[in-house]
């Protein structure tokens, strides 16, 4: 680990674990790893991740994770496409990316060594289980070599461990096990392991073991002597003879845990439409990454929320504007193929001016694309994927808890503006995780909704009336005397009657922009971390907000002047964005994708921009944005 | 009259005061003759009797069920005679006109909504169902109406039609059927007849047509019926019939577009064939048609024939319907029985079954979770699991 150097090396005992003893051996202070677990997509490498985190954020560390699977639930086993990773970064201190290099890595095949052995730093810990590697391993591997002994490995610190053996011993003395059921216990070997190297208590892990497998016994005592094992395997390998800490970081006061982004997104929605005295309906189709999104949902119907599983995406929406006609805080969720389908729809939703949440958790592109690989290729799609002139507000989520806070803001918007809006966020942010400050409720603002009331006097109701935000009145069905008909073809401004008078289409036209446009008066001016004016600023969105943070501070602890400013808000740009752009020299704008904010920037504001564009379905590495900007500005 | 129907509309809603009705009583009988006499050429109603007034209600007439915009349909379509029925039952039902929502697609028949003062969509071509899944399903309390056409509802449509029969909502859906696209002028459409004749099949149409009540049967739709533009007593008869009903109701109307697609159900509409050419349902009666009752239908296995009655053949032999079988297979059966076939064409209603509705089952499962976990607590929910506190 490189930052050993740089740490005290401490004679403390771990804290304790009732679960544990303490360790014997020395511990040595780090104020952050990055550990990544690699193996088959059957080995639960995705679980065992989720553990470490969870324990990792319990402990009180910042931390940021990246799963990383591929669209196969089972490909080929111990095949190079079917290789399944799970990154956490740790830290004592602020961190806001899963972070660019290993310390550690696990890799349960050789697949998973020869795919991800070369983002572990030089003289990194790696972790094999070295009992697969043979013959028949290497060549459902594609491999002529064992990289174990051709030089791969030749940099690092190899703990090879016979995993296989030291597993199935743990498990031998539960009954009932199968062989198969009893290898299937690996992953919490090696989990044991990591947490001893890490001073991690495993009694989260065993309330987990518990919790998941109460009601088959056996598997859950499996699990358990499998996570002690490889515990104690650490504690008495000659391989090790210290362990590392890593102390609780120094967050703001309150109380945490640990969320996932689309778990955030949902738990924001549900608390968007208590604020708002609605109740939630979620019309949607299954589709990757999107569907925990629906699956959370579908599991708070308690909290009076409807979901519909839809026949397909276009029935999704379809049935959401339903709801919202009927009064409903409606929302549908997709990703971009399936927002896709929703063109059309999204396009009456416009012109009928209703309030509707309509999300893309984005993925890679184009087609079926890279369906569990992270973009931020549909903006454009956001922007212009519906027929005839149809501007609608774009907001986007920039980690995984702040999906929490723009569920909020962008239910505010729809219903302060009466429009469907559209809320981005990607495959990075809806999988990771990361602690998240629990707000109480009870201090939430309300987001204050109105309908209009009952008319006895027999006066025609006028459905295209607007307010001083252009917004049009909310009738529901059920009023007296506010009988109306709403649809597609273009409304009669104010009295909502079918209307093909050219003037009154200029005229519509221009107010549905207006409208919209008005929304940079309703929402906060950009901010800016760094100095206000200067040589370089970052201009981010969405995704990239931890990596871009995190390069820029590298950057500015070097010496380098250079500012970041991070959207929330795509359309409209918040009302400063001009004078922003105009302090600074140069403007990088780094995304995943080919320059899609790039172009709405460079389109809307007389300044030329820097790209710094990645479509390889990973999110960027911190150093990527920090090489650069060091181009730039150095 | 009135007062019943609107009791019955407020324990359906969950507003009643006493037992909810039974369903699976006695059918209104479709042959009641309407309580006003109709223009022939429109279908518009003629002033119609005022029902005896209640007490604390105000009674509806068609008029009132009227908007203010003008019908731009041609003249002479076959679209005004649903529409005048439409208009007439509806006071009949004793719903407030502000609970009930029209919701169409994209076609002629698709404007409909415009045309009626109660609340309305107009959505896009196809999904008007799926805009009534998600209405009924967040607004169990509306009554919900859905218009389509044989192209909005069988061709762009047709997974969005076959998912809302399956689901059975509380809905009823109207497809006028003109065997064309009308509003786009003319093209051939799902129910087309082979070898038909129009601009986008110059040599006749080569695709097989469908049919609409054969696909609502197989999916197992609760209520099935069909009527004719032009048989405005009949047609009034069907429409109450679905608005009673619990449950989907698909209903199919044989609809003339004089434009495109003239005379395309002169069968079954034709004052001097109609009675040759369909044949009219009645629940536990035999299938008896023809100018004075002389046939009847008889299954002989499996296959439905055309029988004269006399000469040793009697009602006793023929095929007795029956829309309350829970087994769907008769009414298909009936669903498939063509004029192009030699058979008549069965009217009325194929089927009325009793089945779980799908907003009701889902309020309901809002309801037990409620019941089982409480109702939702967002603190409770946020502090689940594990946190921590940082002091
Ligand atoms: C997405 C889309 N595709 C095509 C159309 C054009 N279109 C409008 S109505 C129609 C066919 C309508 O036929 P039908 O449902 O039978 O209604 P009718 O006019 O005969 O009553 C078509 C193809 C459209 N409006 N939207
Ligand atoms: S085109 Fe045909 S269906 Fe359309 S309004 Fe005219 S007659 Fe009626
Ligand atoms: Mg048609």
């Amino acid at each position: 680990m490189t930052r050993e150097s740089t740490a005290t090396v401490s004679t403390e005992e771990l804290p304790p674990s009732p679960a544990l003893p303490a360790s014997e051996k020395r511990t040595i202070r780090l104020d952050g790893a990055t550990v990544r677990l690699a193996g088959d997509s059957g080995d639960g490498m995705q679980v065992v991740g989720g553990q470490f985190t969870n324990t990792s954020a319990l402990h009180g560390n910042d931390v940021a994770t990246f799963p990383d699977f591929p669209a196969e639930i089972r490909a080929p086993r111990g095949t190079l496409a079917g290789v399944s990773g799970y990154q956490v970064q740790f830290a004592s201190r602020d961190i806001f990316t899963p972070g660019d290099t290993l310390q550690a890595l696990v890799a349960m095949n050789p697949a998973a060594l020869v795919t991800n052995v070369k983002d572990l730093e030089k003289g990194g810990i790696l972790i094999v289980n070295e009992e697969s590697f043979k013959a028949k391993d290497l060549k459902l591997a594609r491999l002529d070599a064992n990289p174990l002994e051709d030089g791969t490995v030749d940099d690092y610190r190899v703990i090879k461990v016979r995993l296989d053996t030291l597993n199935r011993e743990a498990v031998r003395e539960v009954e009932g096990l199968s062989s198969k059921l009893q290898d299937r216990c690996k992953n919490f070997f090696a989990l044991g392991l990591i947490y001893w190297l890490f001073g991690r208590d495993i009694e989260p892990t065993l309330r987990y073991v518990q919790d998941k497998f109460g009601s088959k016994p056996e598997v859950a005592a499996a699990n358990e002597r499998a996570l002690r094992a490889g515990w104690y395997y650490g504690e008495t390998t000659e391989a090790f003879d210290h362990s590392y800490q890593v102390e609780p970081a120094r967050l703001a006061p309150g109380t945490y845990r640990n969320v996932m982004g689309n778990q955030a997104l949902a738990w924001g929605l549900v608390t968007a439409a208590r604020l708002s005295g609605k109740e939630l309906f979620c019309g949607s189709y299954p589709i990757t990454p999107a569907s925990p999104v629906l699956e959370e949902l579908s599991a708070l119907k308690h909290f009076g929320v409807r979901t519909v599983q839809a026949e397909d995406e276009i029935a999704a929406i379809c049935s959401a504007i339903g709801a919202a006609f009927g009064g409903a805080m409606a929302v549908t969720s997709s990703s971009g193929p399936g927002i896709a389908l929703k063109g059309e729809a999204m396009g009456l939703g416009m012109i009928l001016e209703l309030p509707m949440l309509v999300i893309n958790i984005q993925r890679g592109g184009p087609s079926t694309g890279l369906p569990t690989k992270t973009e931020q290729s549909d903006l454009l799609q956001a922007m212009f994927g519906r027929n005839g002139e149809s501007p609608l507000p774009i907001i986007a989520a920039r980690s995984p808890s702040d999906c929490f806070e723009v569920a909020l803001e962008a239910w505010r918007i729809a219903t302060r503006f009466m429009t469907p809006v559209i809320l981005l966020s990607d495959g990075y942010i809806a999988n990771g995780s990361e602690p998240w400050a629990i707000p109480d409720v009870d201090d939430l603002p309300p987001i204050p909704v109105e309908h209009p009331p009952a008319k006895a006097n027999g006066q025609p109701f006028l459905p295209y009336e607007r307010n001083e935000r252009l917004a049009r009145p909310w009738a529901l069905p059920g009023t007296p005397g506010l009988m109306h008909r709403v649809g597609g073809l273009e409304k009669e401004d104010v009295t909502g009657n079918v209307s093909y008078d050219p003037e009154n289409h200029q005229h519509m036209t221009n107010v549905r922009a207006a409208r919209v446009a008005g929304i940079a008066g309703d929402i906060p001016p950009q901010a800016v971390d760094g100095p206000a004016r200067g040589k370089l600023l970052v201009l981010s969105w969405g995704g990239t907000f931890g990596a871009c943070t995190s390069a820029v501070d590298e950057c500015r602890a070097g010496g380098l002047s250079v500012a970041h400013a991070h959207l929330r808000y795509l359309n409209p740009f918040p009302a400063n964005l001009g004078e922003v752009l105009a302090a600074y020299e140069r403007i990088l704008v780094p995304e995943l994708n080919t320059g899609q904010l790039r172009m709405l920037v460079q389109s809307r504001y007389p300044r030329e921009c820097v790209g710094l564009n990645k479509v390889k379905g990973k999110p960027f590495t911190v150093s990527d944005v920090v090489f650069k900007i060091r181009e730039l500005v150095a | 009259m009135s007062y019943s129907r609107l009791e019955s509309w407020w324990r359906r809603v969950g507003l009643g005061r006493g037992e909810s009705a039974s369903n699976g009583d006695a059918p209104v009988a479709l042959a009641e003759p309407p309580p006003g006499d109709v223009d022939d050429r429109t279908g518009e109603a003629k002033p119609v009797p005022e029902p005896a007034a209640p007490v604390d209600l105000p009674v509806l007439k068609a008029a009132d069920f009227a908007s203010d915009q003008d019908v731009r349909w041609c003249p002479g379509c076959g679209d005004y005679a649903i529409l005048a029925q439409m208009k007439k039952m509806l006071p009949s039902l004793g719903v407030p006109r502000e609970n009930i929502v029209f919701v169409s697609g994209i076609g002629c028949s698709s404007r409909f909504p415009y045309y009626m003062n109660t609340y309305g969509i107009h959505s896009i071509h196809g999904r008007a169902p799926a805009f009534a899944t998600g209405l009924k399903a967040a607004r169990p309390d509306l009554m919900v109406w859905v218009i389509t056409g044989d192209g909005d509802g069988l061709s762009i449509g047709g997974n969005h039609l076959m998912h809302a029969i399956r689901r059975n909502l509380d809905i009823n859906i109207v497809l006028f059927n003109n065997r064309i696209y009308g509003l786009t002028k003319g093209q051939y459409s799902p129910t087309s007849p082979l070898g038909k004749k129009t601009k986008t099949s110059p040599m006749g149409a080569i695709d097989n047509p469908l049919h609409p009540l054969s696909i609502a049967i197989g999916c197992e739709a609760t209520f099935v019926a069909r009527s004719i533009d032009t048989h405005i007593k009949h047609l009034e008869g069907v429409l109450r019939r679905a608005a009673e009903h619990r449950g989907t109701a698909f209903v199919e109307v044989y609809q003339n577009c004089n434009v495109f697609n003239d005379l395309a159900w002169q069968y079954a509409s034709d004052r001097q064939t109609k009675s040759e050419h369909t044949i009219e349902l009645e629940h536990g009666a035999p299938l008896v048609f023809g100018k004075n009752g002389g046939k009847g239908i008889r299954l002989n296995g499996l296959e439905p024939e055309v029988v004269a009655l006399g000469n040793g053949t009697s009602e006793a032999d023929l095929l007795v319907h029956d829309e309350r079988a829970p087994e769907p297979s008769l009414a298909y059966l009936l669903s498939r029985l063509r004029y192009e076939d030699g058979f008549p064409e069965p009217i009325g209603v194929f089927r009325a079954i009793d089945a779980p509705r799908y907003e009701e089952e889902l309020a309901t499962q809002v309801d037990s979770a409620r019941r089982r976990s409480g109702e939702g607590d967002l603190n409770a929910l946020f502090n689940s699991g594990e946190t921590w506190t940082v002091p």
